[in-house]
């Protein structure tokens, strides 16, 4: 029986070090540090993200992100807080997934998703000492990447520029399945040479839990995402803090649900009380630390990172 | 057959696509963090040999291809067909000339060789790793030179053509790795 890790030593104590550096960059920052439950009565209705559930009465999950019971803490007024917790993705594993994996999850009032991204880039400037950056809208790298308008095309034009590189096994008529394609197939390979990569403002469909504004003279939602050499690592919104909107976006996740024959869930009305109550003006960011890691280490592979991955525990 | 879920896909796992066996070689899970997953499969189609890549959604599903390798003992060749034995239950199974195109030059009677059988029937043969094959032609030995390291091209009995050392003669027996096409030795000798 194979019993040993799958990370070396030197690894895993590069880990503890980049742990030891995320922290001290928060406290000169003084931003708390918080732990909230991994086991939750609730979890996230968004269709593409599926959750672990544990059996008993009642029924809890194990949370894919820390971000509702974050957001109550910011409703009670905690002020900027950080947190590094453990997150739980089902059937997520591969080269770069893990379904158990290790997540640095952060808030901060008054900042608007272009002041969140500084402090990202300077998180990543302390841990893998790279301080040179750019940014580009999803708008933009969808034209120059691939000469198409993500906000305008069609279903047909989006396969059709897929069908003209890939060999693709589904029809779908839904168009963020084309782009979803597209971006991880595509956009991401031509993002390696890019570096430190900043990709803002997506379309509304993608907006997740970004409030919505005006790009470009086309609705956004105010979600980024950033990506090292081409791995994305970190996911951000200038959050929605409107209790109606949300509970509407999270209908319209169960509607999408039932769609794809998969089960519905309960809206977290903790969460939507939270919000009616008054969540403060603020951005937030989960930022995978395996995968940081792994670029600062340069490892292809999360495996290499991870002290027993999926397939030794 | 039983269906197949792309997280079941893993390398040697045969499959029917377009009508075709193909044996998956590699399986790449491939998700936006908020977007769908996608698994990007690396596979070869069984009848033509091609290699390339298809994109699932994941927790799409594959029939199963009823494909199995079997150790045969090869027999005979009528011209027409190569017989092949299974040693257990000296069942004969006979295959066609582009099954077993790629072993040609290593069949040698009695040896045995991986079959691939396709619905019962042989889709490919692989020879052994290693084949111990009779030189019939070649330049005359030089004797005594074991030490030059030059080469020349000596004929097998299956007609296959080798790099051999300047000091082996015709008659005499070496033993070749069938995936490289090299000259191993003397055989008996390894």
């Amino acid at each position: 029986m194979d019993w040993r890790p799958g990370a070396e030593m030197p690894t895993l104590r590069a880990r503890a070090a980049l742990l030891a550096t995320v922290r001290e960059f928060f406290a000169a920052r003084t931003v708390l540090e918080v732990e909230t439950p991994l086991l939750c009565c609730d979890t996230v209705t968004e269709p593409a993200v599926a959750s672990y559930a544990i059996t008993g009465e009642p029924r809890r999950f194990l949370q894919t992100s820390p971000e509702y019971a974050m957001k109550r803490l910011l409703a009670a007024g905690s002020g900027p807080i950080f947190q590094i917790s453990r997150a739980f993705r089902a059937g997520e594993a591969g080269p770069r997934h893990n379904p158990e994996f290790s997540l640095l999850e952060w808030y901060r009032p008054e900042f608007d998703h272009n002041q969140l991204m500084s402090e990202v880039a300077e998180l990543v400037t302390a841990c893998l000492g790279r301080p040179s950056y750019s940014k580009i809208s999803y708008r933009e790298l969808f034209r120059e990447v691939l000469n198409i308008d993500p906000f305008t095309a069609d279903v047909s034009q989006l396969r059709s520029v897929a069908g003209n590189s890939l060999d693709v096994s589904f029809d779908s008529a839904d168009r963020d399945l084309w782009l979803d394609l597209l971006l991880s197939h595509l956009i991401e390979p031509a993002l390696v040479e890019r570096g430190v990569c900043f990709v803002y403002d997506y379309p509304p469909s993608q907006a997740a839990l970004a409030r919505l504004g005006y790009s470009d003279g086309v609705e956004v939602g105010h979600r980024f995402e950033l990506y090292v050499d081409g791995m994305e690592l970190a996911n951000g919104y200038f959050e929605l803090t409107d209790a109606r909107q949300q509970r509407l976006r999270f209908s319209e996740d169960n509607k999408r649900r039932l769609q794809a024959g998969l089960p519905i869930l309960p809206l977290d009305e903790r969460l939507l009380s939270a919000l009616q109550s008054g969540l403060p003006e603020c951005s937030g960011v989960a930022l995978g630390l395996d995968r940081l890691l792994m670029c600062q280490l340069g490892k292809a592979d999360i495996r290499e990172v991870l002290a027993f991955d999926w397939t030794r525990c | 057959m039983a269906n197949h879920s792309t997280n079941e896909f893993r390398s040697g796992l045969k499959v029917m696509l377009d009508g075709d066996p193909c044996s998956i070689l590699d399986n790449e899970f491939v998700k936006p963090g908020k977007g769908q997953a996608f698994n990007r499969v690396k596979m070869r189609n069984l009848k033509s040999g091609r290699v390339w890549e298809r994109t699932f959604k994941s927790g799409e599903t594959l029939e199963g291809a009823d494909v199995m390798d079997r150790s045969m003992e090869y027999l005979y060749t009528d011209g027409e067909f190569w017989y092949f034995m299974e040693p257990d239950t000296y069942e004969q199974h006979q295959a066609d000339a582009k099954a077993v195109e790629d072993a040609l030059p290593w069949l040698k009677e009695q040896d045995t060789c991986e079959v691939t059988l396709y619905n019962g029937t042989p889709l490919s043969v692989a020879p052994p790793n290693f084949v111990e094959l009779e030189i019939i032609e070649t330049d005359p030995g030089l004797k005594g030179d074991t030490a030059s390291g030059g080469n020349k091209p000596a004929t097998l009995t299956t007609g296959a053509i080798v790099k051999v050392p300047l000091f082996l003669s015709q008659g005499e027996v070496i033993r070749v790795d069938t995936r490289t096409g090299e000259y191993q030795g003397r055989a008996g000798k390894s």
